[in-house]
């Protein structure tokens, strides 16, 4: 049994009604990269929000299992306290909460989650250590860990971070929303690095992203080919390199601008 | 490190209820209760119980006066709510001041120790005054300290053993008839604190002054003079509490603030009134050449609370700093703010004012900048910033501004926020409960201002802001 199985997963805004994904089969397994590969507006986002629970989306049809239970109705807190993570396309900034504080508290609240809702704080070497482990192997300036989250922070930093708060909260199943966007060749080998040493028997990922470059460096098992909604053609890696060639004109989709 | 660890527990450490920690109340059985109401004839006894010189029970007569005859303000809040004949304005809960915590009265010495007061004495501070009902029945200062000559009293010793020196400041930075609470405050004042450094002495530990009403219907009316001699330093903190009574309470204190030439004051208030208590207070600093003047001013707790700490800049390059934290819960209104004025030249301030409004609260910034025609090269900045939480809350904004001079620099900036659906979501999304989540939202927002206070003090106003987001205050 997959780890994290969507049965025809139906998506709509929860204030309009306007249904954004229409069915969607998949199911994701730790030591499993999928990529989730697809145009602009084609419901990719939408998908990883609704995965995680944001309130702005209803699952209207279809169900989302994780290790077999239905979390379909959870709040994010209660997937990802199960270990479901999303690295954001555009993670929100905290002002006056430093990067530090905040990830000994969301560990602390994962923690204690797990320990049936008693405390069980993190000890503060074991953290201390963990992370200037992963901040060098994500090659995040040791100063970054006192900046408060977000603020101010480059594209590129961001999504550093995103990497640095997936590899402290260690989770089962990752999706990475548009991780590669706005990267530049070196950040995108360093955080397309960072993914890559996650993925194995403890962890599976779900890239969503619409471009093949960061495939280049993180190898996917299986390719989903995601338009209007639906995912409408599945492979192996020699897919995403078939759309890096060919575009998704072939699944009808007029030609793109490349996008920054 | 230890700054930001402190900071995660105090997120996650939530529980407590102000009901239990602060919110209770033991038997009266005090040396002397006055009846209700005000009159001259409460004066004479105030003044008499006190043994005070002649000047100072004309001086309270005068400022009846005052009060009686002034009108209340129409503005802030509604303190026309204020029963002022069912107030008890004077009780002497005992007879001596105690130079040990084990020479108070049980209830009385278990009060304070339920509110951590002698372990945080001898933890982390220069000097404690705690204040019950009208009058201070302990004060202590440490005895390095006090062969220095610093001289950290309770206003009523202060003004038996150094009349001169309170004559001759007592009501000079706030005159009596400054405003009705001030005359208020003038004719009736009891306890409070009293304080010299003098020149060259820096205080590196606070002082600290504790106030505690625990009689139904109390009005405490402390009065506070701190008289920072050139170059000197020191950081005064005060802190408060009562019982949740049904009925209202009144608070109206005056602090009066000298700092001389190149000398520097801190002035730190956590105000946790409970939320039956009207606290209307005046404070005000003048700071010489050279001077620094800081107040450091947490409101959470009280029904009403209208309080401006003001500095006036009255040498060349004094520098002054508002720091306002103002959080309104469930049936709170918090008028709060600060004021500044230029009146030499070169002289710089900051206002940094900080708003939450929650569950119906209501929130605000108050101030006034002033720069008088002289004051040249003045640089002031005011920001304020409001964070509502809820639809039902609210916050206002009114910033005076007068400036009669050309030469000079200032800047406003004003921002109003929500908590947004997006911030909590992502939050959430790393494992944190949507309390966890507002919480610490919350407590990134005020941290500009935690971070200037000692670490006991930010971990006990991050404690309280926590309180009052789990919205169990009152």
């Amino acid at each position: 049994m997959a780890l994290l199985e969507l049965k025809n997963l139906h998506v709509a805004l929860a204030e309009e009604g306007t249904e954004i994904v229409k069915g969607v089969d998949l199911t994701v397994s730790p030591n499993e990269v999928h990529a989730v590969m697809g145009p602009n507006g084609s419901g990719k986002s939408t998908l990883a929000y609704a995965l995680m629970g944001h309130p702005g989306y209803e699952i209207t049809e279809g169900q989302i299992l994780f290790g077999g239970e239905d979390v379909t109705e959870m709040g994010a807190d209660e997937r990802a306290a199960r270990g479901l993570f999303l690295a954001f396309q555009y993670p929100h900034a905290i002002p006056g909460v430093t990067v530090t504080s905040f990830l000994r508290a969301a560990i602390n609240a994962l923690r204690k989650a797990r320990n049936g809702g008693q405390d069980d704080p993190v000890p503060i070497p074991e953290f201390r250590k963990d992370m200037m482990a992963a901040m060098e192997q994500l090659e995040v300036p040791r100063e970054m860990a006192a900046r408060y989250l977000n603020e101010g922070f480059s594209g590129g930093e961001k999504k550093r971070v995103e990497i640095l708060q997936m590899a402290m909260l260690k989770p089962k199943i990752a999706v990475l929303d548009e991780t590669d966007s706005g990267l530049d060749i070196d950040a995108l080998r360093i955080v397309a690095g960072g993914v890559k040493q996650l993925v194995g028997p403890e962890m599976g990922a779900l890239v969503i992203t619409h471009y093949q470059r960061i495939l280049n460096y993180i190898q996917p098992d299986f390719v989903h080919v995601f338009v209007d909604g639906k995912i409408v053609e599945e492979g192996g890696p020699e897919l995403a390199h078939k759309l890096e060639a060919e575009g998704y004109k072939a699944f009808g989709v007029e030609g793109e601008k490349e996008a920054a | 490190m230890s700054q930001t660890e402190t900071e995660t527990e105090v997120v996650r450490g939530i529980g407590s209820d102000y009901a239990i920690k602060y919110g209770f109340h033991v038997p009266e059985d005090y040396f002397f209760k006055s009846g209700r109401g005000l009159s001259h004839e409460l004066i004479d006894a105030i003044s008499s119980h006190k043994d005070e010189p002649a000047w100072m029970r004309k001086s309270r007569h005068k400022a009846l006066d005052y009060f009686l005859a002034r009108p209340l303000p129409k503005w802030g809040g509604n303190v026309a709510e204020i029963d002022f004949d069912n107030i008890y304005y004077y009780i002497r809960p005992t007879e001596k001041q105690a130079k040990t915590w084990e020479d108070l009265p049980a209830d009385i010495k278990d009060t304070w120790d339920k509110l951590g007061i002698p372990e945080a004495e001898k933890k982390y501070l220069a000097g404690v005054g705690a204040q019950y009902e009208s009058e201070v029945v302990y004060h202590k200062l440490r005895e390095d300290l006090e062969k220095q000559g610093v001289l950290f009293l309770d206003m009523d010793s202060g003004l038996r053993e150094h009349e001169d020196i309170v004559k001759k400041y007592f009501g000079k930075i706030i005159p009596a008839n400054d405003n009705k609470f001030a005359a208020l405050n003038t004719a009736v004042w009891s306890g409070g604190s009293f304080i010299y450094v003098p020149p060259g002495v820096k205080i590196e530990m606070p002082l600290q002054a504790y106030f505690r009403i625990n009689a139904e219907n109390m009005g405490q009316f402390e009065r506070t003079l701190i008289i920072v001699d050139e170059g000197a330093y020191v950081h005064y903190v005060e802190g408060c509490t009562a019982p949740i009574y049904t009925t209202d309470s009144l608070h109206s204190a005056v602090v009066e603030i000298i700092v001389n030439k190149g000398g520097r004051c801190r002035y730190t208030t956590i105000q946790n009134w409970s939320t039956n208590v009207f606290n209307l207070v005046t404070k005000r600093a003048v700071a010489y050449e050279d001077a620094t003047m800081e107040w450091v001013d947490g409101n959470l707790g009280s029904k009403l609370t209208m309080k401006y700490p003001a500095i006036w800049l009255m040498g060349e390059r004094a520098h002054g700093e508002v720091l306002s934290i103002a959080f309104a819960g469930k049936g709170q209104h918090q008028d709060a703010g600060g004021k500044a004025v230029h009146a030499a030249p070169n002289t710089t301030s900051v206002i940094t004012s900080k708003s939450i409004s929650k569950d119906g609260g209501r929130a605000g910034y108050r101030g006034l900048l002033e720069v008088a025609k002289g004051a040249t090269g003045s640089k002031s900045k005011v920001v304020c910033d409001a964070l509502i939480l809820d639809d039902a809350s609210r916050s206002d904004t009114y910033p005076y501004i007068r400036i009669d001079e050309n030469n000079v620099d200032i800047g406003h900036e004003a921002t109003v926020s929500k908590i947004g659906e997006e911030q909590l979501f992502y939050l959430m999304s790393r494992g944190l409960s949507e309390a966890e989540a507002s919480a610490m939202i919350v407590s990134g927002f005020v941290e500009p201002i935690t971070k200037e206070l000692p670490l006991e003090y930010a971990v006990e106003l991050n404690r309280l802001i926590q309180l009052q987001m789990e919205g169990s205050v009152g």
